[in-house]
This record gives structure tokens, sequence and C-alpha cells, in this order.
């Protein structure tokens, strides 16, 4: 049985000190309500997974929750580099589990289908030089393919547009390696813009992003992937992404920043009381617009 | 008049694409090149980003490859896993335009790390999908600025792999475009300076590469971009210039 919980209950509950957790969305979806509840709750030692850090982790780096890093682009999309990350990597702060975006969603097939390897066909680098990348003969040809060691998440940790009341979760637009991070984890934690009473979704089944039955807990956080976004909900604060750019450069600005919009405030709610109204609407009529 | 070097590259690449072929983009120079190519001369370019966006006819210049717009405007959008082991994989994609740190006479790209990979110097991205394209697209096209720091005779680490010593195989590096001139690959995988921009010598280029250049013995010159060109690249927000 699927648990509705608030953000807060679900990390106390399910997140542990030392996990290896994924917070999925690829630019789309990204569960910032969650990694900044993380960051409260003063996680340590987690193994973070994504394909693309992007702020929310960058933000998760700063705050010290992470030992290790597993991921394939670390750059601030649009903008440039991530700088905390760079910073506790220049300083030997953070370890690192790197791949291309083939090998590590490649990785995730594996973890969701419980088969121990996954094979592809990407050339050798000084990437896969770097870790065990070792090639298997096909036993139905004279073929050889590289293999990559399956991912299974502890935990993994998604935002959607909306559950049902039993807990099953829907989402629109770009979905990038959501559904293999979550079918890959151990468990499945969710936050929703918002959960729809009745039976009305059972005809988005196109739409249908995970079944109850591999979803742990729904939690409601409306505006949960700003400054990313929910498609045909919100726009992506593009602003926020560059703004970030200019406060991660000075490690004592990237700590008042965290004091203010993640220690400083009990919940999603409270972020978003910081958060000029304007600026949200503006982000909201975007979405439906099509601006 | 400053040279509008970003645009003339733009335009250098958007020579390069062919009408009907899929070329997977990346935002920034990239995606400018592809869509000056689609506004002018190939209005049936099938523009991939590899957030798993298919047919993408952006509206404005994207700011991430995940950008809402592109999903708006795009034919379908398929998952990461799909895009990558079912159409990149088998050769469905045409061209891969790349940029990078550094790159080498093997059209090696560095976009890692500058300094050793355990105590770098600068911390970069990392790959994302570009290892992935170079080894897959059927040819790729490379975008950076010249000089001796990101051409040197032996790159800080291979994140995208090239064309082997003494071999040129069958996907790979096809073309480096820079604010200098447009480089080919010769038949034995080597970079060879092909054309140069007005005004730009041979020497000037070797002046801001790392090692013994190779140079056609056609070497040619850049054409300047047409008003057509100087339109589509105003209207993608460059600054129209040359």
């Amino acid at each position: 049985m699927t648990a509705f919980l608030t953000v807060q209950e679900a990390v106390s509950r399910y997140v542990g000190d030392g996990d290896a957790i994924y917070l999925a969305g690829f630019t789309h979806l990204i569960p910032f309500a969650f990694g900044h509840e993380i960051i409260r709750q003063r996680r340590r030692h987690l193994t973070l997974c994504r394909a693309t850090p992007d702020l929310v982790y960058d933000q998760m780096i700063a705050a010290g929750v992470a030992d290790t890093l597993v991921f394939s682009y670390a750059g601030n999309p649009g903008v440039g580099l991530l700088q905390a990350f760079r910073r506790a990597v220049e300083h030997g702060e953070l370890a690192l589990e790197e791949y291309t975006h083939f090998e590590l969603v490649a990785r995730l097939a594996a973890g969701a289908a419980d088969l121990p390897f996954w094979p592809l066909r990407s050339l050798d680098s000084d990437l896969s030089a770097r870790r065990p990348r070792p090639r298997v003969k096909s036993p139905f040809g004279p073929e050889e393919v590289a293999v990559v060691p399956a991912l299974r998440p502890d935990v993994t940790l998604v935002h959607a547009h909306c559950a049902d009341e039993m807990g099953n979760i829907y989402a629109w637009g770009l979905l990038g390696e959501v559904r293999e991070a979550a079918l890959a984890a151990r468990r499945v934690l969710v936050s929703v813009e918002e959960v729809r009473p009745g039976d009305g979704l059972r005809a988005e089944r196109d739409h249908l992003l995970l079944p109850a039955f591999r979803v742990e807990s729904v939690s409601v956080a409306p505006w949960g992937a700003h400054p990313s976004y929910v498609h045909g909900v919100y726009d992506r604060d593009t602003a926020a992404y560059t703004e970030w750019d200019r406060i991660s450069r000075d490690a004592g600005a990237t700590s008042e920043w965290l004091d203010a919009f993640v220690h400083g405030v009990p919940d999603r709610a409270g972020y978003l009381s910081l958060l000029q109204p304007e600026r949200l609407r503006a982000l909201k009529e975007a979405a439906e617009h099509g601006a | 008049m400053e040279r509008d070097r970003r645009g003339e590259m733009a335009i250098a690449a958007a020579r390069l694409l062919r009408d009907g072929e899929r070329v997977l983009v990346g935002v920034g120079l990239p995606n400018l090149a592809a869509n000056i190519a689609r506004r002018v001369h190939a209005p049936n370019l099938v523009l991939v980003y590899e957030s798993g966006v298919i047919d993408a006819r952006p509206t404005r210049p994207p700011l991430s490859i995940g950008d809402p717009d592109l999903v708006r405007t795009s034919l379908a959008v398929v998952p990461i896993l799909d895009l990558f082991s079912q159409y990149l994989q088998p050769g469905w994609i045409d061209v891969g335009l790349l940029g990078g740190a550094q790159v080498d006479r093997r059209g090696n790209l560095n976009s890692t790390v500058i300094g050793s990979y355990d105590h770098p110097t600068v911390r970069l991205a990392g790959s994302g999908g570009a290892a992935d394209i170079a080894s897959f697209a059927k040819r790729t096209v490379v975008l950076l600025p010249q000089s001796l720091e990101r051409f040197p005779a032996r790159i800080d680490f291979v994140t995208s792999p090239g064309h082997p010593l003494g071999l040129r195989r069958e996907r790979g590096p096809d073309a480096v475009v820079t604010d200098l001139g447009v480089f080919d690959f010769d038949a034995d995988g080597e970079m060879r300076l092909a054309a140069t921009y007005e005004g730009v010598s041979a020497e000037d280029v070797q002046v801001r590469c790392g090692w013994r250049l190779r140079v056609a013995r056609d070497l040619g010159v850049v054409p300047s971009p047409t008003p057509a060109e100087l339109d589509a690249l105003r209207s993608l927000g460059g600054q129209g210039r040359a």
C-alpha cells in the first residue's frame, strides 16, 4: 500500500546516512523539494547518482551531504560549469564514478531489469579506462561487446505531475531516464504537483509513469521541481540557473543561500514564500501559453 | 569592424549539414549552426537532442537540451535509453555536432579535465553523450575556437574518441570548424587544414596549433556569408555580421 506522507516524513523514514540515492529527471521534473529536505535533515555520506547533477546536486554537494558522485554530465545547462561540484573535486573532497550518458542509463536499465550488466558498443576512451568496462563474447557469434554493471540505488526520488488516490503516478513531456531510475531502485519516493481524486486518470494510461505497487510513498509538493520545470504547469526558471552560477562561485555566498532558502524555511511552502509572486506567475503563464 | 567569429563559425558549420540529414545537436554554437542550416539550405534537417527530443523546430535559441520550447515543437520525445540504444547506436544519426575544451590531430576531444584527472586544474562537465555520439554518429563536426591551449600536441584527457593512430575509422570526426578556418580529415585520419577565412593564412593557423599542421595542397577560402545566412543568424540571436 502506497503511503501518503509529507516530504519531511518520507525523507526522514526512507533516506538514511550512507545510502545510494538517485534524484531522477533529465532537465525536467527535477525533485528539488526532496533535495532540499535531504539537506535540511542533514543526511551525510550519501552516494549521489544522477546523469546530470544539475543545480540540485550542486546544492547538495555544497551542503556536505555527499561522499561520492555517480554521474555523466556535471554542467549548469546552458550556463556553464557547476561551481560547488568543481570546488569539491578540485579540492579532492568528492569521489567520482563517471560514465557517458549511454553507459549510465544502460546501468539503470540493467538494474531495472534485474540483470547483472548491460551490453553496449561505445568505443573505449580515457573515461572507460578508469574503471572496469570488460568486454564479453557473444555466445551466438564472433562478436564482442563492452558491458557496464547494473546500478541499483537504495532510493530513487521522483517528481511528477500527479498521482491518483491509490498512488499511481502520471507524467507528461520529457521523461529522460526517470522510469529506468525508479524501476532500478529498491524504494521509490515520489512528490507530485497534485493528487487527483476518482478514476479519471485511468484514461491517461499512456502517461502512467509508475504503478502504485512500485511506489513507497507519495508527497504533495506544488512547485516541487522549481527552478526546473513541469511540462505544461510551470516553465523552467532560467534566471535561477544564471543566478546560481553567480552565487555558487563564492563558498560564503553559497552557504548564505543554503541558510536562507533551505535551512531557513521549514518546507517547500516556506521556500516559495521567499520567491516573488510575479516570478512564479510568469513561469506558469509561459508554460500554459508556450511563450 | 570586429569580426563576428561566433557567427562565422556557425555559418561555416551550417554549410556542412545536408538537407534531410538527422543531426544530433547541443546547445550554443551547434544549435545555432543547425538552425541556420534549417532556415537557409536544409529545410528538412531533423534536429535531435540527447535529451530524447526528435525533430524539434525551436522558435528561440534553447537554453538547455531539455528546454520546454524544444519539447513543445518536437515530433516526439523518447526516453534517453531509447535514443542512445535504438537511434544512435545502430547508426540512425547522420551527424553529431560536438564542442570541447581541447582537440588533437586525430580528432580526439577532451571535455573532462584540464590537468590530471585525480588532481585537476579545472574540472569540466564531462562526457554527457559526447563519447557515445563520437562513437556512433556517421560523422561528427567539431566546433571550437582556435588557440594553442585548445589545440595542444597532447590533450589532457580523451573524453570522445577520434581516429585511431594511422587509421581513419568508418564513423568519427569529419570536420573541425574554428574561428580561423575549417579542417577536414585525411584518408589516414589526420586532421588537415582545408580552408581559412578571408585574410587568415595557414601560418596564422599554425601559430595557434600545437603540432606541425597538415595543410591541403589546394587550401581554400571560406566563402563570405550570404545575405540569407546573415538574416538567419540575426533572427536566431547572433550578431548577423561577418
